[in-house]
């Protein structure tokens, strides 16, 4: 170390929290890029379980197809949106909600709760990070899809103008259900261990993993609670042909609830993180 | 004293977490430019003391102002002329030492230079490696570079030290001592007496959540703990040692009673820091136990007479 610290002060004006929060997006997402196990389990999990359901039941041929086997769409197809709609859930719910919570069990949060950084330019980065991810991770779940699936993609600019608020609603609502769902474990130890449980059975009833339209009517009822089955049966929509929608439940593909439900979720969610969230545990 | 008002200013601060009183009516204020130790065991209070301070913690009761402000009302201007060294943290750091300095940085309105901090901190080498690879000391030293980056009026440093070798904790008293040329002040907490000395112009000794003892480096602990202490080894082998405000005159005589030959062992000792700071929490622990074997004595009296 030299002794001598110097420098002029230059007057300057505090830094904006939208500049703040910019600035923070590009942190977080280095961040994650940089974080093995999140990579794994929250940005290439959708391309593994794709990849298992494209081996494992291609042999049984096209679902959805007629009685002697032609029509329908094929297994990589028909599991497509649930996978974007699962992409979206992980980036946002499960990344955020074990980020979170070790963040706030190793010091990261004492520290900068010690700086001028404001709590809005925080869940700025954090949200713009789950954004970027999402964005990266639905595209190359896309790209391959399209290239190594070969699946068919819309057309139709309406569809992939539905895609884009699903995508866009869903993704907000997940980034704030995550930040609220940080407040539960009780050290970053035991994160991973009440998220990904809760991300599991999710995932399981909603829709993504197992055909939606083959559960019993009340897991259906279940799973139309909670948001993932929206965002599902959305991307459903925009990626099944039209004729899929007479499997849903009420026949079609309600993309005025699938608003709704995301609209309620992100506000919850809004809500919840704000009461939860504290830079540390006061008076811990 | 100046009419300039101090830059903290604590006043009978209490702190309960249930029926354990942390603090107990802590007062104390340092100026500005002043570079302020507080002392005192594991437990005694200290990081209580210095997270309300920071505004990490609420308190139970008197009165704290730090930079003219309520750290309870602390808001982010407040924040960002503050410097926060907290004790060493694990966070998993997978960001270079100078993207986090950079990161922060961009925090504060006139930020120092980020290589400025990078050299001072003696990262220079480490500049471009993963924090996660570096050693707990190299780590200490960003934690410390982070404390300094938003140009702070008062840096808070709390066992900052931990994990130095020796000459990095020298290199360390060098930066301070240049913070302190700056102007900053400094509230340090440390388990290491000879860094206090170094660098404190006052001290503050907290034990058992108050305060034992305040003065400055040179005085704390009162005329008498100071007296020098002059040891030697007399001829039949036994050890000898006396205190003395003479002990040039005490030397004399012994080496007059042995005719002029050399002593053995001869040592004159002034007490430092440490052995001021040990004697006045050695101190303080057995007056808190006399005190409680006598409430305990006390209460068995008054069973025995309600019995009677």
């Amino acid at each position: 170390m030299s002794a001598t610290i110097t420098g002029t002060r230059l007057p300057r004006k505090s830094p904006g929290t939208l500049v703040l929060g910019l600035s923070r997006i590009g942190y977080e997402t280095r961040h994650y890029f940089r974080s093995p196990d999140t990579l794994f389990f929250t940005f290439f999990f959708p391309f593994v379980m794709l990849a298992i359901f494209t081996a494992a039941f291609s042999a049984a041929g096209n679902i959805g197809g007629n009685a002697d086997g032609v029509g329908g769409v094929s297994v990589g197809a028909y599991y497509l949106p649930g996978m974007l709609a699962a992409g979206m859930l992980l980036s946002g719910v499960q990344n955020l909600a074990v980020d979170i919570a070790g963040e706030k069990s190793d010091g990261t949060l004492k520290r900068l709760g010690g700086t001028p950084l404001s709590p809005l330019s925080y869940f700025l980065g954090k949200i713009g990070q789950v954004f970027v991810t999402a964005i990266l991770q639905a595209g190359l779940l896309l790209l391959v899809a399209r290239f190594v699936l070969d699946i068919a993609l819309p057309s139709e600019p309406e569809k992939w103008a539905t895609f884009a608020w699903v995508f866009v609603f869903g993704v907000i609502t997940s980034a704030f259900l995550g930040i609220a769902l940080s407040a539960v474990p009780r050290s970053g130890k035991s994160a991973t261990a009440v998220v990904i449980p809760v991300v599991l059975v999710l995932q399981f009833i909603s829709g993504v993993y197992l055909q939606f339209t083959a559960l019993p009517d009340w897991m259906q009822n279940l799973a139309s609670i909670f948001p993932l089955k929206w965002m599902a049966q959305g991307m459903r929509s925009v990626f099944l042909p039209d004729s899929f929608a007479a499997a849903e439940q009420t026949g079609s593909w309600e993309l005025v609830w699938v608003a709704l439900a995301l609209g309620v979720w992100l506000v919850v969610g809004l809500l919840l993180s704000r009461v939860t969230f504290r830079w540390i545990r006061r008076d811990a | 004293m100046t009419s300039i008002p101090p830059v903290v200013q604590v006043r009978d601060l209490q702190k309960s977490y249930g029926s354990v009183e942390a603090v107990r009516g802590v007062s104390f204020s340092i100026s500005a430019g002043e570079t302020f130790a507080l002392l005192g065991p594991n437990g005694a209070g200290k990081s209580t003391t210095i997270e309300i301070l920071e505004g990490y913690r609420d308190r139970t009761g008197g009165d704290v102002s730090v930079l003219g402000v309520d750290p309870r009302r602390g808001d982010l201007d407040w924040k960002a002329r503050l410097g926060i060294v907290l004790q060493t943290s694990g966070e998993s750091g997978n960001v270079t030492v100078t993207e986090q300095l950079r990161h922060f940085a961009g925090f504060y309105s006139h930020p120092r230079d980020v290589d400025e901090v990078i050299d001072a901190a003696g990262l220079r080498e480490k500049a471009k490696t993963r924090i996660s690879k570096l050693s707990g000391g190299q780590r200490r030293r960003v934690d410390v570079a982070l404390g300094i980056i938003g140009r702070p009026a008062l840096l808070f440093l709390d066992e900052p030290t931990t994990g130095f070798d020796p000459e990095a904790r020298h290199q360390f008293w060098d930066l301070i001592r240049s913070l302190k040329t700056e102007g900053t002040t400094i509230l340090l907490t440390t388990h290491y007496l000879d860094e206090a000395a170094q660098l404190g112009d006052r001290a503050g000794i907290i034990a058992g959540g108050q305060l034992i003892d305040i003065g400055s480096i040179d005085e704390i602990g009162g005329a008498d703990a100071r007296i020098p202490l002059v040891r030697w080894r007399e001829r039949n082998g036994m050890l000898r040692e006396e205190r003395t405000s003479h002990p040039a005159r005490v030397v004399a005589e012994l080496v007059a009673r042995l005719n002029g030959a050399e002593p053995a062992d001869l040592e004159v000792i002034r007490p430092s820091l440490e052995d001021v700071y040990l004697s006045l929490v050695r101190g303080n622990e057995a007056t808190a136990a006399r005190n409680e074997m006598t409430a305990s004595a006390d209460a068995e009296q008054n069973v025995r007479m309600v019995r009677a």
